[in-house]
């Protein structure tokens, strides 16, 4: 069993993960229309670079924009669930073992264990702030889906199977067969899911940077104050 | 009955059903007949198809649902946080729906889209700057108000206003003769006062084209006038056409595209021949926004831009006054506390903020900003044609409310509103809620304080 989760199904996993995202990608360029969406994207292509920038850019920084700064409290819910989620799995040591003895060679440098360890609970714990914030507020409630909720669940859940198999909490092979199971359902639903902002969140930043970059006052302004 | 004789599907192109729709007072009978209207469902998802592009479709679905859109939207705010106003909530039920139903809806859901594209999103694009992935609701509803129109689910007002400029290319029932006349007329009004004051009509090659706005045409001439002295005064070479002076766009609160086309061409039209080199639109913001911003993109300008260079009067303003083309007498500066409404159309949509700051401090000793303000200002309450449409009258009087607090937060008794929109709002909020302020263009404060050159000045008998 774990040969199989972890070799051929993981392998396959990979594969549906990146070509997954370039499909996104070109589905997401490829439907851009500079007169439908009225943004003229390649005659001030100059402009348009730097304002899909800086909207990125931004955006990135925990309270570097005014959207951030207004909802400080969730801000930094997401900023840490959002780091924890991308930097533990990549940094990790074991996943790193792992990368080193495959057929691959070599991995990436890892994080000290305690603090792989610290993020993993930070994620688990932002989540759950962030799920009880749905269901507390009314105009987050008013959105909330089951779907929603199942997005959430598929992203904490290797970090919760990991965090037991880690631990050594009961069964260690079933946590750690069951983790990479989680793992590879949430690679696989990145593409096909809301999850897809993995990429999305890029593209769509940029498609609205350009359009204040070019259109809506870039040219005529240091560009938009986000 | 699926088709009205005045609410249906056909677009409003001749007099005669015009005068047809105005003769329905309160659009009494069209309402009564948009409950009857069919929906043409498969025409209705071929236009989806046909134009739901990557852009859109990944916004309805990435929407994280964090509701972080709800505190930047003030018709939220202004109706006690009612989450049913969440703008992400908005665009889900109305057009998220549409699509996820791929078109099969019935009368009930058109009306209940109706209502929410007209009267609960006034396309500030205001959310637009709270969305971490960039949603931008204004452009999604402006996009369900084009489907809507498709299928004559369409405020009555609006109706008529795109008619308008389908039968006058205008947004009002004002012809050229009307127009040439009105101009003529304000020039004999008040060249007396001003000597050598001109109204060139199609006059070639001049430096600026400047273009209007119908309502002051038809009910605030002295606009005209004011603009004329001011640019008299500043020794400009200027005109307007005789065809192709109308900058505003009811057509694009209504949604009806192809009537956007029309009338943004007559001014493109005029710009070729009179061949100027700059235009100057007047001080209102969709009008800004309709033929300079969206404009070239209605008609296929690959450029993104309008044939000249144009500019919007706080653009020209500013640069007369930057130049020393208009200089102030510094004595009649404004002196007592004074803000001004920053429209979403020319400021958040089209980068003017500074402009507005650069004329506020050469007029004004105690500026006092809004609080937010710039591209985060609120809406006035008013826009994307909710002024003007009686169904949802109660509604917007209910939106007013922000600014009503925004404003008596400065303490100024006096608001400058270079927007046709935001004045009018900004007008109905004193006579609803009677907070005791005053609200003005640009044009009739510039009169009060700009030094005359003595060569300018009438003649004393």
């Amino acid at each position: 069993m774990y040969e199989f989760v972890s070799g051929p199904l993981a392998l396959s996993t990979f594969l549906i993960f990146f070509l997954g995202l370039v499909w996104r990608f070109i589905w997401y360029v490829k439907g851009l229309n500079w007169q439908a969406d009225r943004v003229a994207y390649t005659q001030n292509a100059r402009y348009g670079v730097r304002g899909a920038l800086r909207s990125i850019l931004c955006w990135l920084i925990p309270y570097g924009t005014h959207g951030w700064r207004y909802y400080s409290g969730f801000t930094a819910l997401v900023f840490i669930f959002h780091f924890g989620l991308l930097i533990t799995p990549v940094f990790l040591l074991g996943h790193n073992e792992l990368l080193k003895q495959s057929w691959i060679g070599f991995g990436l440098p890892a994080l000290p264990e305690a603090l792989a360890d610290a993020l993993t609970i930070a994620v688990m714990v932002a989540a759950l702030f962030i799920l009880v914030r749905r269901i507390a507020l009314p105009p987050v409630r008013i959105l909330t889906t089951a779907y929603d909720i199942l997005l959430l669940v598929i992203a904490v859940a290797p970090f919760f199977t990991g965090f037991m198999a880690y631990h050594q909490i009961g069964n260690y092979n079933f946590w750690l067969i069951l983790h990479i199971l989680c793992g590879e359902i949430m690679l696989i639903a990145i593409p096909f899911t809301k999850l897809s902002h993995f990429i999305l969140f890029f593209m769509s930043r940029a498609q609205i940077g350009m359009d204040f970059g070019i259109k809506r006052g870039g040219m005529k302004s240091k560009g938009f104050p986000w | 009955m699926p088709e009205g004789t005045l609410c249906n599907k056909k677009t409003i192109d001749t007099q005669e059903a015009l005068h047809a729709l105005l003769a329905d007072k309160s659009g009494k009978k069209y309402y009564e007949e948009m409950k009857q209207l069919d929906v043409n469902a498969t025409v209705l998802w071929g236009v989806i198809r046909k134009t739901l592009k990557s852009r859109l479709r990944t916004w309805l679905e990435i929407c994280a649902h964090c509701g972080m859109c709800a505190d930047s939207c003030f018709l939220y705010l202004t109706n006690g946080r009612d989450p049913k106003q969440v703008p992400s909530y908005k665009i889900q039920s109305t057009l998220g729906e549409l699509v996820k139903r791929k078109g099969k809806v019935d009368n009930d859901f058109m009306h209940h889209c109706m209502d929410t594209a007209w009267s609960k999103c006034t396309c500030c694009n205001r959310c637009a700057m709270y969305c971490p992935f960039g949603i931008d609701m204004g452009v999604m509803f402006g996009y369900l108000r084009g489907l809507l129109f498709s299928q004559g689910f369409v405020p009555w007002e609006l109706k008529i206003g795109s008619g308008m400029h389908r039968v006058y290319r205008a947004q009002m029932d004002v012809t050229t003769e009307d127009w040439v006349e009105t101009c003529e007329w304000m020039c004999e009004e008040y060249e007396e006062d001003w000597p050598g004051l001109t109204f060139p009509i199609d006059k070639p090659d001049a430096d600026i084209m400047y273009t209007v706005n119908a309502r002051e045409v038809k009910h605030y001439p002295e606009d005209l006038a004011e603009a004329a002295i001011l640019f008299h005064l500043a020794g400009e070479n200027w005109t307007v056409p005789s065809q192709g002076w109308e900058e505003t766009s009811l057509a694009m609160f209504a949604g009806d595209w192809a009537a956007c086309k029309m009338q943004v061409e007559s001014v493109y039209d005029a710009m070729k021949r009179l061949k100027s080199k700059r235009m100057v639109v007047t001080e209102c913001g969709h009008a800004y926004r309709a033929t300079v911003v969206e404009g070239p993109y209605w008609a296929g300008l690959k450029t993104g831009k309008t044939p000249i260079e144009s500019l919007h009067y706080v653009e020209w303003l500013a640069e007369a006054l930057r130049t020393g083309k208009l200089k102030i007498d510094p004595s009649k500066k404004i002196k007592e506390p004074v803000t001004y409404q920053d429209s979403c159309n020319y400021i958040r949509n089209a980068g003017l903020a500074e402009c507005a700051r650069e004329i506020m401090s050469y007029i004004a000793e105690d500026f006092r900003e809004m609080t937010p303000c710039r591209e985060y200002n609120f809406c006035c309450g008013g826009g994307g044609g909710f002024n003007g449409i009686g169904r949802y009258r109660e509604q917007r009087n209910i939106g007013l409310k922000i600014k009503r607090d925004q404003v008596l937060d400065t303490g100024a008794k006096l608001v400058i509103a270079p927007c046709h929109n935001c004045w009018d709002a900004i007008r109905d909020m004193e006579e609803i809620y009677h907070i005791g302020i005053r609200w003005s263009f640009l044009k009739p404060v510039l009169l009060k304080m700009v030094l005359v050159p003595e060569h300018l000045k009438p003649k004393d008998e």
